[in-house]
């Protein structure tokens, strides 16, 4: 990006600007995430810097938001802070349990999702793929399609999952599908499912055909050449799309909206009702927790592509 | 492969394997046999997807043509349909369109008010008709509860109930929602309706409130690629041209909001934009406004921009980048020792060469932003709704048909979108992170 020596100053002055320009589009796409994090400290029940958290005043700030994400929907929450307290926290407070289910939906959807897309990745690369565009067409849709009208879809449909055996003339009863944990998972896993599809065919281009050859050479079974061969070298990408599956899922709320009962509070759906409603600085909380977590995952990912490319030769590193 | 091509000397049929089998046929079945197994590799996603997503948007399809609510009612205590309203039915049926009420109809329609008391439906039926011609549903309820009552001559009863089931409106309406299978939400979706003579027409003016909002999705979408487009080509640009150790460092910048969760990201917009928010404060002790000149920025049209356009950015940035990195900048430097200005040497050689990456993320952007529902939802206020809210509301009122409708008129806006993107780029092109 250095300036040649032959720049007019007209270009210097554009070189300069042009800089002046990422930086602030940078400040833009930076500012929102960063903000949450100091008034998540806020002792005031405000949404913007007090007076005395700009003179960097300790009394201006507090853990008082992170508290009240654990006191929020307690029993007791005034009582002694003692394991019985803590119980409490773990059985009762709203956020808590949002986290829970947010993370077995996440979890369960994510083994789902990740099991079906590698299986699904590792047979789209094979050159012999019958009909390969238009099955990957179909299976990345859900990604494109607005997730409103799929959760619509799906809102018919588990409302009355027997209804396509009806129309071919099988008469069965079957409960329905609408706020179950059956339901979201499913709904979730194929959500994630575009992503896994994505990453792991990704990391599959990069694949070399005849190291599978090799292996079968020299005696080894589609069994063994899978788990020994084939699977250290793409497992870099299918734990990233493992990840992408688990953020779709964890950050997924019309679906919940929809299809989810009282008993499926997630912390999306939390959140969602917490900024329709009142919205309070302990969502400020939840989100600086969130953008750590984002920080974490992003730092993971990032690590996995580079094992991933030096795995398969392609970085000089 | 044909015989004529078989080296000469060697008959075809002396090409055989090991096992005494033609060549041809040996690796025709091999071939057959490796496709199968790619096949069931991908038959169980194939399958669950089918399950989960196609039958679901088929069941959508169909509610959207689909309402029988004025002919059967769905009991929920034991779980069957009641038909109702079979004399109104049977006398549509034994008369043409446009045919006067007589009183032999009046007479179907107390009878069948009757029943539709007994066994509690006339709320559903009348919120059926009401979707057609609004103002019915009271209509239906009130009647009902005094239809034991009548007697005949029914049609100088019925009008002494209410008269406005002399309304010819009324009796079209409820001869279009007399089949299973019906139009009147697309009609309606489309800013249409019936008149009373049953022909389709323009809604009044000020009622056309759907064609409205598909114009702004897609005006405001437009609006939000192209701010993307600005805004990510600089940056794209500056990745793709330092050095892979700063721009990797420079890239988390992009990606961490990629990562971060939508309703944070949205919640953040609401913090920094708010009256008394970050940035209007920000303003004041700039001494920039005053303190009650506080810019309105959230919970209208500029809210859903801003929001919207930080969320989509990184879509717009991703695959700019991945093309502008395969670029190389000898040609700009061979156009600059041909005697071109920096203006002209990007303009007629380096931003020809960015046209796929401005494809990929321009479409990309737009599909995704004519779908959004969370963030116009939460800092869009009234004027910044887009269509994917207005289907959100039907659902909420349980209009499902019509909600369903719209969104299959969504949907397949986005479906042609998507085939372009396929044609254009390819799925196989679309990459993350």
């Amino acid at each position: 990006m250095a300036l040649p020596i032959y720049a007019s100053p007209l270009e210097r002055i554009w070189h300069y600007a042009y800089i002046v320009i990422c930086v602030l589009i940078f400040i833009f796409l930076m500012a929102p995430i960063l903000i949450v994090i100091p008034l998540s400290f806020n002792a005031e029940p405000y949404f913007t810097f007090t007076d005395k958290m700009l003179a960097f005043d300790p009394a201006g700030y507090s853990m008082r938001w992170y508290d009240r994400l654990l006191t929020f929907g307690m029993a007791a929450p005034e009582a002694a802070r003692d394991g019985s307290w803590w119980a409490d926290v773990w059985a009762n407070a709203t956020w808590i349990r949002a986290a829970k289910n947010s993370i077995i939906i996440g979890f369960w959807s994510t083994v789902l999702a990740t099991f079906l897309g590698t299986l699904a990745a590792l047979g789209l690369s094979r050159p012999e793929m019958p009909w390969r565009r238009t099955i990957m067409a179909i299976l990345i849709s859900p990604m494109i399609v607005p997730i409103i009208i799929t959760g619509i879809g799906m809102f018919f449909f588990y409302s009355n999952p027997c209804a396509p055996l009806e129309w071919v003339g099988i008469e069965v009863q079957c409960g329905r599908l609408t706020g179950t944990y059956t339901g979201i998972v499913m709904s979730h896993a194929m959500l994630g499912i575009p992503f896994v599809i994505i990453t792991v065919t990704a990391t599959l281009v990069g694949f070399d055909q005849s190291l599978s050859r090799a292996a079968a050479s020299l005696g080894a079974n589609p069994r063994t050449t899978f788990f020994r061969v084939i699977m250290p070298l793409i497992l870099p990408g299918v734990i990233s799309g493992a990840l992408f599956a688990f953020v779709t899922s964890f950050d997924e709320v019309v679906a919940i909206l929809l299809i989810g009962g009282p008993e499926q509070q997630t912390i999306p759906r939390q959140m969602w009702n917490g900024i329709r409603e009142q919205i309070s600085p302990a969502i400020l909380a939840v989100a600086t927790i969130l953008v750590t977590f984002s920080v974490c995952l992003l730092v993971a990912v990032e690590l996995l592509r580079r094992r991933s490319e030096r795995l398969r030769g392609l970085s000089p590193s | 492969m044909t015989d004529q091509t078989a080296p000469p000397g060697l008959g075809a049929e002396s090409l055989t394997t090991a096992d005494g089998r033609p060549l041809k046929a040996a690796l025709h079945r091999a071939q057959a046999r490796a496709k199968r197994r790619a096949f069931l590799l991908v038959l169980p996603l194939l399958a669950f997807v089918l399950l989960t997503f196609v039958i679901p948007i088929g069941i959508m399809l169909f509610r959207s043509l689909n309402n029988p609510d004025f002919v059967s009612y769905s009991d929920i205590d034991s779980g069957t349909e009641i038909p109702v309203m079979q004399n109104v039915q049977a006398w549509f049926a034994a008369n043409p369109q446009g045919t006067e009420p007589d009183e032999a109809a009046y007479a179907a329609l107390a009878a069948d008010l009757v029943h539709l008391k007994e066994i509690k439906a006339q709320g559903s039926v009348g919120t059926r008709i009401n979707y057609v011609l609004p103002g019915s549903r009271s209509l239906f309820t009130s009647s009902a509860r005094d239809a034991a009552k009548l007697a005949p001559p029914y049609k100088e009863a019925v009008l002494a109930l209410d008269e406005k089931w002399a309304d010819p409106a009324v009796w079209q309406a409820m001869r279009s929602s007399a089949g299973t299978i019906t139009g009147d939400f697309y009609i309606l979706a489309a800013d249409f309706e019936r008149d009373d003579s049953g022909a389709i027409v323009r809604t009044a003016e000020k009622e056309r409130i759907y064609l409205y909002l598909f114009w702004r999705t897609f005006f405001l979408s437009g609006l939000i690629t192209l701010i993307c487009l600005v805004l990510a080509f600089p940056i794209a640009h500056l990745l793709a041209t330092l050095p892979l150790s700063k721009s990797n460092l420079l890239m988390i910048l992009v990606l961490l909001p990629f990562w971060t969760s939508l309703l944070v990201r949205t919640t953040s917009w609401i913090v920094l934009l708010q009256q008394q928010g970050v940035v209007n404060d920000a303003l004041v002790a700039l001494g920039l406004i005053g303190t009650d000149g506080r810019l309105t920025m959230i919970n209208n049209q500029t809210g859903t921009i801003v929001a919207m356009t930080h969320v989509l950015l990184p879509f717009m940035i991703l695959p700019l980048y991945s093309v502008m990195r395969t670029i190389k900048p000898s040609y700009v430097r061979a156009a600059r020792s041909l005697g071109a200005t920096s203006w002209t040497a990007f303009r007629r050689v380096y931003l020809p060469q960015t046209l796929p990456g401005m494809g990929a993320g321009v479409l990309l952007v737009f599909i995704l932003a004519v779908g959004y529902y969370i963030t116009p939802a939460l800092v869009g206020g009234a004027d910044g709704q887009l269509i994917s809210n207005m289907i959100a509301f039907h659902m909420s009122k349980a209009n499902w048909s019509l909600a369903a409708a719209i969104a299959t008129m969504l949907l397949f806006s986005v479906l042609i979108l998507y085939w372009l993107y396929d044609r254009l780029i390819g799925i196989d092109n679309l990459k993350l992170g």
